[in-house]
């Protein structure tokens, strides 16, 4: 029972802060639902019982990550975006179609009763988590480390002011 | 006991307001926040799943996921600036040319 008022209410805090993201005309506004919600996502893990998932969730996430996005939106200045009004089709075609699918997808989700998750039944220690890592797959971490070297290397690459423009920009 | 269902229906809300906020945010870092909003919901399936298939390799792909989430959010922003930098508007409607 315990379990089932959490989840709903950490739930109901997580929707409210992707819905707000989406209502929000400022990006500064979205970005702080969005750290809502992962602090929110991060407490559904630990109802789950995953910890280590859920510290790397904060830390990783509502850390590293939506610093970055919070720092870029500040370094570009960026205003409230402009209203623009979509194509009437895709308000009248795409709303409801929307809502069918969603209330189809749920209602075929909550047609199966029989299988639940009791709190924390998960033994997702971040011992037995390193475990799995550092043995099964090795090969996919070590994948990463390469992938995370390239993706620093490609934001360093993009984000630096080419030689042309700089030139270009001192003949203003 | 909570059923598995209600965390799939969690996660499916979160990822439908992300494909919703990509297609109706007119801000480039907005639309870059909804696929972050994506990923999370996704990455709540995947460890609903863990739990109930009393599989720890689920987690460990949440934290592939992860990993692979802040390579994307590095390289994007960098994008994101750079294309700052050409046009001088985060307006993704006024970026339509891949020409200068």
């Amino acid at each position: 029972m315990l379990h089932l008022i959490l989840f709903s209410v950490f739930g109901l805090v997580c929707v409210a802060g992707a819905v707000n993201l989406l209502l929000q005309r400022h990006p500064i506004n979205s970005a702080l639902s969005l750290v809502v919600v992962m602090g929110a996502l991060a407490v559904e893990y630990l109802l789950l019982g995953a910890e280590f998932v859920a510290a790397v969730q904060v830390i990783v996430y509502a850390g590293a990550i939506m610093v970055l996005f919070v720092f870029v939106i500040m370094l570009l200045n960026a205003g409230e975006e402009e209203h623009t009004h979509g194509s009437r089709v895709a308000w009248l075609l795409g709303l409801p179609g929307m809502l069918a699918v969603t209330v189809l997808i749920c209602w075929g989700l909550i047609q199966d009763q029989t299988s639940s998750v009791r709190i924390g039944e998960l033994p997702g220690h971040p011992a037995d988590i390193a475990q799995l890592l550092f043995h099964q797959f090795l090969l996919p971490f070590e994948v990463t480390s390469i992938l995370v070297l390239i993706a620093i290397m490609g934001a360093v690459v993009l984000a630096a002011r080419p030689e042309s423009v700089r030139e270009t920009k001192r003949e203003h | 006991m909570v059923p598995l269902s209600y965390y799939l229906v969690l996660s499916g809300i979160l990822f439908a307001c992300g494909v919703t906020g990509f297609l109706i945010k007119r801000n480039i870092i907005t639309i870059f926040m909804s696929i972050e909003l994506m990923l999370n919901g996704v990455n709540l399936s995947f460890v609903a799943f863990a739990a109930h298939w009393q599989q720890l390799s689920g987690q460990v792909f949440v934290f592939f996921v992860m990993v692979v989430a802040a390579a994307e959010a590095a390289v994007g922003l960098a994008i994101i600036i750079a294309v700052f930098r050409t046009r001088e508007t985060l307006n993704i409607d006024q970026v339509n040319l891949l020409k200068l």
